[in-house]
């Protein structure tokens, strides 16, 4: 098995990640009424704002301090109060979220202090400010997200009596995923506080008139009373403790942690639907149980197709986990899973899994790039990629066809409605991978068995 | 038209931004840095740098900062080439926190050192970012050496993001650039009848449009700036004689530095819509006063006239009375749309730029109609307060604007950079009208009403149809 856990080249070629502080934004949009203000230079916003509206098709309004040169050498803090002043003026938020940029964290601003009295300045004692340090050369989105979803919590909550819910914390998943979380929570009589929960405010339906800041998102009071709840159900097997939401809530308040992967795959599905069965003393009903049986006569259905699959998967750690689950249980060989992050506790768990299936040559890659991607692709023979749309540079360069899934998808539309959880959805990303080995068999079959057999130019090892 | 009431920004700053056309002279305020908090839709002045030089196809960009910003600007723009592709490369070095604190010098030697060996450039382009502004890394003196070992040239741009808005951003693109070209008393110029193309980036085949256009008139195009421009061709742009400017706002500097330092003359040109594309390429014809040049000019004018007259007109019947917002990064652009949209039936009703220039403000002033609003650097808050009150069917933007549009059941037009069709010269004003029908006339706005109404067939049904369409 190759393992890279540390990028040792100078450069990053083709990045396979975005910054912290996008993460962030992420997580703020699924907080109901919520506004966040990025304390650094004009770009960093817009920047963001630009490449998270293109993925969802929605307008992302995001504020800046809009450093300039000035603020960069006396210090900001008159930059991010009149930022505060002016976004709070016209977005009316209930929450605002403070996120640092680089620049504000090498000039040293001190956002908690800035945030504290102006607050006190402006009499404004009842709006709830939560800052978040995200640097950009800290860590990437990923780990951005969960630090701000930790950083929500922890601002909001308040000790309260124990109650029936349960808190669900989900990664970077799609508002089409979240809606059928949700739907399963329902189905199972769970009760719950879903966080981020940004189903509705990054896929909002057509209304008139339109809201600057939309409908939805998780309400500020649940967020409250999840210090109550009988535990927590964490979507983040490979998240560090140290900006883990679950783990905050279990040692502040001792609401029990359960990590469980994002549930793609049957075998994750299961995970999650029998933590909700015990969690609340619940039957699971006769719908879920047949869309389970269905979703295993799909596998049935494909498997052999599924075999011939050889996989690079790529994208946030935790998405990655589950996608290669998800292959392993039908066949698919994942000969390279990579993260532009640090991956937290991906490889530990990765390398047991692959080991257990038997891929020895399988290629672990944290802090990578998709040059390395590409190369390990190419060596290892990778028929089909799976991962957002910088995908579509192996693509273009190795002939590796794409399953676009996760975060950002920027040349297709419908990245906000691609459904892959549960047993319904994993049935769905299951027919897209499978059909997409389909289209390039049929594409090339007839042309590999031609030069294989007839001509001799193609070496039979290279298959059809 | 009905007046526009100014009186309801939230923000009382951003009133000296924002005109609505009137009795009076404007003095528009522009050219500024963007005010805190509003949610401008401006960029950085690494933005700014990073458009212009992008299409430079066979030179390496390596941004030098954290990895946002490389991760943010990968092969998104529509820039097109003939020849190498390395400029679709996003190359970064990454820098983390140990780099912030020990200085990051040292790191991007040995990046400048790997990729030389991978790639094997000509030319380098290092940019740097916020924290490098910061941190203090002598970038001037780590191109230097780079370039010692390795003998080729590696230019630093200077483009941290704080330092200034888009606008300066453009200025450290062009001193790039100047640098690249060299000082005069280095050069042997000799003149020759050919020309340089600043302001075109070869979005879609844009710079190959125009190309072909001049070869037909029998003009040489030498190097465009940026557009499918190369190393070994730009190193030649000072035996260009005449300089043609589209985007002025990214090259009115350059064109100044050039006629100041090479002595080549410059014009401005615009080849969106029919009236700029004959306009600009007379113009030029004009410049070098030939005969026979003139004539081909006429001819080609007239023939590609003649081509598309119909079908523009087609167009102008349908879409007759509809109204525009435009939002768009720089002067001409919005300048040009003004005329284009009239060729087509279109009235503009709101207008603004992120970087427009105050002479170009004034020439958009005296080209609207009374009561038209005009606004500098604004933010989704007011282009939905616009939009609305001046009731506007479509809205040109990029794509952080396109959701906003689509959100208010407008139509959209995209005019930025990661465009994938041609908008220049006559083919363009045929492309940009059939894009307008699609979007403005689009059956989709049938059924933007809500809530769920009996439309179509069943309202015929009925008897009564209540979306007012058939």
């Amino acid at each position: 098995m190759g393992i890279e856990q540390t990028h040792y080249q100078s450069v990053n070629e083709n990045q396979c990640g975005m910054c912290m502080p996008l993460g962030a934004i992420l997580a703020f949009k699924g907080v109901e009424g919520s506004m966040a203000i990025i304390h650094g230079s004009q770009g960093c916003s817009t920047y963001m704002r630009r490449h998270i509206a293109e993925h969802f098709n929605e307008p992302i309004d995001v504020a800046s301090s809009s450093l300039n040169e000035k603020g960069t050498i006396y210090g900001g803090e008159a930059s991010l109060k009149k930022g505060l002043d002016n976004s709070i003026k016209i977005y009316n938020p209930k929450v605002v979220g403070v996120l640092t940029t680089c620049l504000a964290e090498t000039i040293g601003e001190d956002i908690d202090r800035i945030a504290a009295d102006y607050l006190e300045e402006r009499g404004l004692e009842g709006l709830l400010v939560v800052t978040v340090s995200t640097p950009g050369y800290g860590y990437t989105h990923f780990e951005g997200y969960f630090l701000a979803v930790k950083r929500i919590i922890a601002a909001l909550v308040r000790k309260t009596v124990k109650h029936k819910g349960i808190n669900v914390i989900v990664p970077n998943i799609s508002p089409a995923d979240i809606r059928e979380i949700k739907r399963i929570l329902k189905m199972m009589k769970a009760s719950y506080i879903l966080l981020p929960d940004f189903s509705d405010t990054l896929d909002r339906a057509f209304e008139r008139p339109y809201r600057k800041v939309p409908a939805g998102g998780t309400k500020l009071a649940d967020i409250a009373g999840m210090a109550g709840a009988q535990a927590t159900i964490q979507m983040g097997v490979t998240v560090d403790e140290a900006i883990s939401p679950g783990k905050y809530l279990e040692t502040e308040f001792g609401v029990p942690l359960y990590n469980v992967p994002v549930p793609i795959g049957l075998e994750n599905t299961d995970l999650f639907i029998n933590l909700l069965k015990q969690l609340t003393g619940n039957m699971v009903p006769g719908e879920l149980e047949r869309e389970r049986g269905r979703l295993l006569d799909c596998m049935i259905d494909s498997h052999k197709h599924n075999a011939q699959g050889k996989c690079v998967i790529f994208g946030e750690q935790e998405n990655v986990y589950a996608i290669a689950c998800t292959c392993l249980e039908n066949g698919i060989t994942p000969v390279v899973t990579a993260t532009g992050g640090r991956g937290g506790k991906l490889t530990g768990l990765l390398k047991a899994r692959l080991a257990d299936a038997g891929c020895g040559n399988a290629q672990i890659l944290c802090e990578t790039d998709f040059s390395r991607i590409r190369e390990k692709s190419r060596k290892w023979e990778a028929n089909i990629a799976i991962g957002h749309s910088g995908g579509r540079y192996l693509t273009e360069r190795e002939g590796i066809p794409l399953v676009r899934y996760g975060f950002p998808i920027h040349d297709r539309v419908g990245g906000q409605r691609l459904l892959s959880v549960g047993y319904t959805g994993t049935a769905m990303l299951l027919d897209r991978i499978t059909n997409t080995l389909l289209e390039n068999k049929y594409k090339n079959y007839r042309k590999n068995i031609y030069r294989q057999f007839y001509d001799g130019t193609l070496k039979p090892a290279g298959g059809c | 038209m009905k007046a526009v009431d100014l009186l309801e920004l939230p923000v009382e700053e951003r009133r000296d931004f924002i005109h609505a056309k009137g009795k009076q002279k404007p003095a528009l305020k522009c050219d500024t840095d963007s005010i805190a908090g509003v949610v401008s839709q401006r960029a950085c002045v690494y933005c700014g740098a990073r458009v212009v030089l992008n299409p430079v196809t066979d030179a390496v960009h390596l941004v030098h900062g954290p990895i946002g910003c490389a991760s943010y600007t990968w092969d998104i723009r529509g820039a097109l080439s003939s020849g190498s592709d390395l400029y679709r490369f996003s190359f970064s070095t990454d820098l983390k926190e140990h780099d912030v604190i020990f200085g990051g010098e040292k790191k991007l030697a040995l990046a400048i050192d790997e990729l030389v060996i991978k790639y094997h450039p000509k030319l380098v382009f290092v940019y740097s970012t916020c924290i490098v502004g910061v941190i203090g890394d002598d970038l001037e003196m780590v191109c230097r050496v780079a370039a010692r070992k390795h003998g080729i040239e590696v230019i630093p741009v200077q483009s941290s993001g704080f330092a200034g808005n888009k606008s300066a951003g453009y200025r450290a693109a062009c001193d790039a650039l100047l640098r690249l070209i060299g000082p005069k008393n280095k050069q042997e110029i000799e003149k020759r009848k050919s020309i340089n193309y600043l302001g075109d980036f070869n979005l879609a085949g844009e710079v190959w449009i125009i190309k072909s256009y001049l070869r037909q008139m029998g003009i040489d195009m030498n190097v465009a700036f940026t557009g499918d421009s190369s190393y070994e061709a730009l190193k030649t742009a000072a035996t260009a004689s005449l300089n043609i400017v589209q985007c002025s706002g990214s090259m009115f500097y350059m064109a100044g530095k050039m006629e100041q330092i090479y002595g080549i003359p410059y014009i401005n040109v615009s080849f969106l819509g029919v009236e700029d594309t004959a306009e600009s390429l007379r113009k030029i014809a004009r410049f070098f006063g030939d005969l026979e040049i003139m004539r081909k000019t006429e001819e080609l004018i007239k023939r590609e006239t003649a081509a598309v007259g119909d079908i523009i007109r087609g167009y102008r019947e349908k879409l007759q009375g509809k109204k525009a917002a435009v939002y768009v990064g720089g002067g001409f652009k919005a300048i040009s749309l003004i005329k284009q949209f009239r060729e087509i039936g279109i009235d503009v009703v709101m207008i603004g730029t992120q970087t427009g220039r105050r002479e170009e403000y004034e020439t958009i002033n005296d080209l609207v109609d009374e009561g038209t609003v005009i606004l500098d650097d604004a933010n989704p808050a007011e282009l939905e307060q616009f939009i609305m009150k001046k009731g506007a069917h479509l809205l040109v933007g990029g794509v952080k604007e396109r959701p906003l549009a689509y959100k208010l059941g407008i139509a959209f037009i995209d005019h930025n950079h990661d465009r994938k069709h041609p908008l220049s010269g006559f083919v363009g004003a045929v492309n940009f009208a059939g894009e307008v029908y699609s979007t403005v006339c689009s059956p989709v706005w049938r059924y933007t009403r809500t809530p769920v109404v009996a439309t179509g067939y069943l309202a015929g049904m009925a008897g009564r149809n209540e979306t007012g369409t058939a």
